[in-house]
């Protein structure tokens, strides 16, 4: 398996009125090809911000990107995608990397077709012909489980429901064949049944497709099917990285414990409390130089006040950023 | 926890919207939102009412406090019937009976400051004043874990997670047998609505409030209530103890719905056979003439077109609609 | 381990202690930094001090002529002087006195007018706002219709109709722009009839009395305020306009609409007859509209936010 993108240090920062958010302060990570990464956070912690920015897609001012480096994999070599202008950035986007956003309402232009709409990515990065374009839009409607791609092609956004605009919007993203698909919440604002069918949908394209993902959500469930590796954000860091079955069963960092334990599981009704972690997320305008959890975390000490911790490896592929797992192997 | 007169009986409850369209206004459209609903909540207990979006439950909860007027049925609260009270009657009544909203964003008037937000239930029914009624806040601001320091802010000046409380405190703050929670978390954090959560369990057990907890959450619902009813189109699929519902679902419809929820366990999760149902639900403009569920459901038979299943009690205590179950 | 921190702070903004002097700091940093509002504050200050001290401010009655002085240029050309500073007309009548008068009159007729279009349109728009139905389609059809004609023919019609005075400028103006109110108002009063809080309010048993005095009336003060400032800046150029064409108040009370008719004859002999008042009516508007936009940003939570 070898590294498609490696991400390493990244600080994002916005530029306001008021002051300067610090919005991602300081990430590292990688994707390996083929792999599903879930990056968990509740809002405020960075998790969309970061995707976005590997992307160009944050309107800078006032975003900015203070430093880090983003090496993602081509034919030819590493390029640093934080270095790359405007136009290698659009060519990448939608043709190596796609993007599904979280809300179809508002990220399907509303005036042009679905057929419009995705002929316009294939058009654009592989260079097709209008025709066989429209061909191959017809495949992926199909593909993605819409019936009657034919009729579908030619109808507006506002004519499809809420999870098959989310099929268009995964059909545009995978259109090209990307090597890796970052998805942003993108079945949060579906129902419960209309999320398994997407998510069903999504497992069979990653196994015919072998794209690698990075997907987004602060639905455990979610993450708990589809991922392969988990990151935990929390104001602007990562606090924990590990494979997903060490993270359920052995989750290291008191924040990821706090979320799993506010999720109700399989317990019924009145067995246990919810395990609510006090307190609200943090105001990313204040620096900090301790821990960002101290002020929530129950378990607290001195020392948490002292330094920020870093990520520390624990075990293999499992690592945590609290000081109270320092003794083990520096990483 | 209950006792032997429900607080309130549902019967039969329709909620009908009408459109019209057409270039002169001349074609009807029927919106039946609610389809002839009926159940019962006792007095300190939950009941969930699960569905997913367009299935009418919103529009269920806020039938039932008379925020719309019925188009059909009856409401029986604690022996009163609400639909056909006179407005004053239904004026006074209304101290009993509360609800709190989705978005704790919205729901709170951005000029006013939260004492006068908590206190305009009392004040619409001039229940105190003066020094007495800045107690009355306070001690609900405390209820629901607010600082009472923080009384003349403003709504933009909290975060999500206290607004929350600030609507619940204002719910609570006539003293009401029943509370309509319409998904009062689906807005936050994760965290956050464990936090919610919690205050209310607390909250049920302190003042022996009922709740009508309406979400699309399977899993929190799970938690919070006693009995769950499950909508589909308008109409109550299935009614049943929560332990029930959850060990042996019957009802097509309800199978599905459990079996699309993730649960936070990789391993089962893997490991584990979905029944995906397909398809989209149809409209509430033109349901199906028979069972609402015909045109998804992979066991219908001829007899489902055309008949709509009554709700029937099963086992003691579940009841379901649906004619796989009628011998 | 409890945490004995958390209560304390980073709930909210709440712990920020704001003083009067930080609130007083904040306003000034936000006045700085827009500031051409504070440009178009200054200039609206200016006409309204100029319409209020006029008799202090003028050497000259804007009416008395005198035939001797008539048609000196301004000071600053050859053959003019500081007496009359902006010049004479064409009776002899000091320009700068007439400007100075002319203020009231614009001010008068725009603001009062104003306030008259604001009280008929809002109370119509809440109306059919509220109620619906078929009082809402009996309110706003004339409404609508009067909106779709080209407002300064239709002005021009009813003031040809009517006479010239300035009760009747008032009045017309008052009437004609009320439809404009009554449209936003209906707009808004609707937007937040709909919201939550006002549904939250239903639900706590309040009248419809309540609603709208508590709830929704204070929300359509941003919105109003916006539109008052922008018609006021308006109704300053149709009286000009008006009075151009000979139709706005008498020759016998100096305004600018006025002077520019009067002095179109003179256009290229005298300019200064027109350029003036030309000057005046601009720089009016020009405040208006600045302040208007200022009033607009910061009334709508939104853009104040994105102003960054």
């Amino acid at each position: 398996m070898s590294t498609i993108l490696d991400v390493k240090d990244l600080v994002v920062k916005f530029d306001t009125i008021d002051g300067i958010v610090n919005a991602v302060n300081g990430i590292s990570f990688h994707l390996d090809e083929g792999e599903t990464l879930a990056i968990v956070g509740e809002s405020g912690s960075g998790k969309t911000v970061s995707m976005l920015s590997l992307l160009g897609l944050l309107p800078s001012p006032p975003a900015r990107i203070e430093q880090g480096k983003a090496l993602f994999k081509q034919k030819e070599g590493y390029i640093d995608l934080l270095k790359q202008n405007y136009h290698i950035l659009s060519d990448i986007r939608g043709g190596e990397i796609g993007f599904i956003f979280q809300d179809p309402v508002t990220s399907l232009n509303p005036i042009l077709t679905i057929g419009q709409q995705i002929t316009e990515t294939i058009i654009r990065h592989l260079g097709k012909s209008r025709n066989e374009a429209r061909f191959l839009a017809f495949e992926l409607l199909e593909k993605v489980g819409i019936a009657n791609p034919i009729v579908r092609f030619k109808q507006y956004p506002f004519q499809l429901s809420g999870g098959m605009r989310q099929r268009v919007m995964i059909a545009i993203a995978v259109a090209c064949n990307p090597k890796i698909v970052i998805a942003d919440e993108p079945t949060t604002a579906l129902d419960v049944t209309i999320q398994a069918q997407i998510i069903e949908l999504f497992k069979q394209l990653r196994e015919t497709l072998h794209m690698a993902t990075i997907w987004i959500s602060h639905d455990l469930g979610v993450v708990a099917t589809l991922a392969d590796r988990v990151l935990v954000m929390y104001g602007g860091r990562i606090v924990e990285s590990a494979k997903v079955e060490d993270l359920y069963e052995k989750p290291l960092h008191p924040y990821t414990i706090g979320l799993i334990g506010a999720v109700p599981g399989i317990n019924s009704r009145g067995s246990k409390k919810l395990i609510s972690i006090p307190g609200s997320p943090p105001d990313l305008m204040i620096p900090i130089n301790h821990c960002p959890f101290a002020w929530r975390c129950n378990e607290v000490e001195a020392k948490c006040w002292e330094n920020i911790p870093t990520l520390h490896q624990i075990e293999e592929d499992h690592e945590v950023a609290c000081f109270l797992h320092e003794s083990a192997k520096v990483y | 926890m209950s006792m032997d007169l429900p607080l309130i009986s549902v019967e039969n409850l329709k909620k009908y919207f009408y459109l019209q369209s057409g270039l002169l206004g001349t074609k009807d459209i029927v919106v039946k939102a609610v389809d002839g609903v009926s159940f019962d909540i006792y007095r300190g207990e939950t009941l969930g009412l699960v569905g997913e979006s367009g299935c009418g439950k919103s529009t269920t909860g806020r039938t039932i406090l008379q925020l719309y007027k019925p188009t059909d049925g009856r409401v029986i609260f604690d022996g009163i019937d609400i639909v056909n009270t006179n407005s004053h009657e239904l004026h006074k009544l209304r101290t009993r009976f509360q609800i709190v909203f989705q978005d704790p964003y919205a729901s709170l008037n951005p000029r006013h400051s939260i004492k006068r937000i908590i206190s305009e239930p009392i004040i619409i029914h001039h229940l105190l004043h003066g020094k007495e009624l800045d107690d009355r806040v306070a001690e609900l601001m405390n209820l629901v874990g607010l600082n009472p320091v923080y009384m003349n802010r403003f709504p933009h000046e909290f975060s999500g997670g206290q607004r929350q409380r600030i609507m619940i405190a204002r719910a609570l703050s006539v003293n009401p047998d029943f509370l309509v929670c319409d998904e009062p978390i689906s807005a936050l954090d994760v965290s956050i609505q464990a936090q919610v959560v919690n205050l209310l369990e607390e909250l049920q057990e302190k003042l022996n409030v009922a709740y009508l907890f309406i979400t699309h959450d399977m899993r929190m619902v799970k938690h919070i209530s006693h009995r769950i009813a499950v909508m589909y189109l308008g109409k109550i699929v299935e009614l049943a103890n929560c332990n029930d519902l959850y060990e042996t679902p019957l009802h097509p419809y309800t199978q599905f719905l459990m079996s699309a929820v993730p649960l936070p366990n990789p391993k089962q999760e893997k490991l584990k056979k979905r029944k995906i149902l397909k398809g989209e639900p149809p409209s509430p403009i033109n349901p199906p003439k028979g069972c609402v569920f015909y045109t998804r459901c992979p066991y219908a038979s001829d007899k489902c077109n055309f008949s709509s299943p009554e709700l029937r009690e099963i086992k003691p205590n579940h009841k379901v609609a649906c004619h796989l179950f009628e011998s | 381990m409890q945490n004995k921190y958390t209560i304390t702070t980073s709930d909210s903004l709440l712990d920020l202690q704001i003083s009067l002097w930080d609130k007083i700091k904040r306003i000034v940093r936000l006045l700085w930094r827009d500031r051409i509002a504070i440009f178009g504050l200054l200039i609206f200050m200016s006409v309204v001090f100029a319409a209020v001290f006029a008799p202090w401010l003028t050497p000259y009655q804007p009416l008395s002529q005198n035939l001797y002085a008539s048609k000196l240029p301004p000071a600053w050309i050859k053959g003019g002087s500081w007496d009359h500073p902006f010049g004479t007309d064409n009776l002899g009548r000091d320009m700068f006195s007439r400007i100075i008068y002319g203020a009231r009159v614009s001010l008068g007729v725009s603001f009062v007018g104003a306030l008259i279009a604001a009280t008929i349109g809002v109370f119509l728009g809440s109306l059919a706002a509220f109620i619906g139905g078929r009082v809402d389609e009996i309110i706003m059809a004339p409404i609508n219709l009067v909106l779709s004609l080209p407002y300064l023919l239709f002005v021009v019609f009813i003031a040809s109709v009517l006479g010239r005075s300035l009760i009747n400028v008032i009045l017309i103006f008052g009437v004609t722009n009320s439809p404009i109110f009554a449209r936003v108002t209906r707009g808004e009063v609707l937007r937040i009839r709909q919201s939550a809080y006002v549904e939250s309010a239903i639900s706590a048993g309040a009248g419809w009395l309540r609603i709208l005095i508590i709830h929704i009336l204070p929300n359509l003060v941003g919105p109003l305020v916006t539109l008052i400032s922008f018609q006021i800046s308006a109704m300053i150029f149709y009286e000009s306009g008006l009075g151009f064409i000979g139709l706005s108040v008498p020759p016998t009370i100096p305004s600018w609409g006025n002077m520019l008719a009067e002095g179109r004859r003179y256009l290229t002999s005298y300019p200064w007859l027109t350029t003036f008042p030309g000057l005046a009516i601009m720089y009016t508007s020009l405040g208006m509209n600045l302040l208007g936009d200022w009033i607009r940003d910061i009334s709508d939570p939104r853009i104040r936010r994105a102003r960054r």
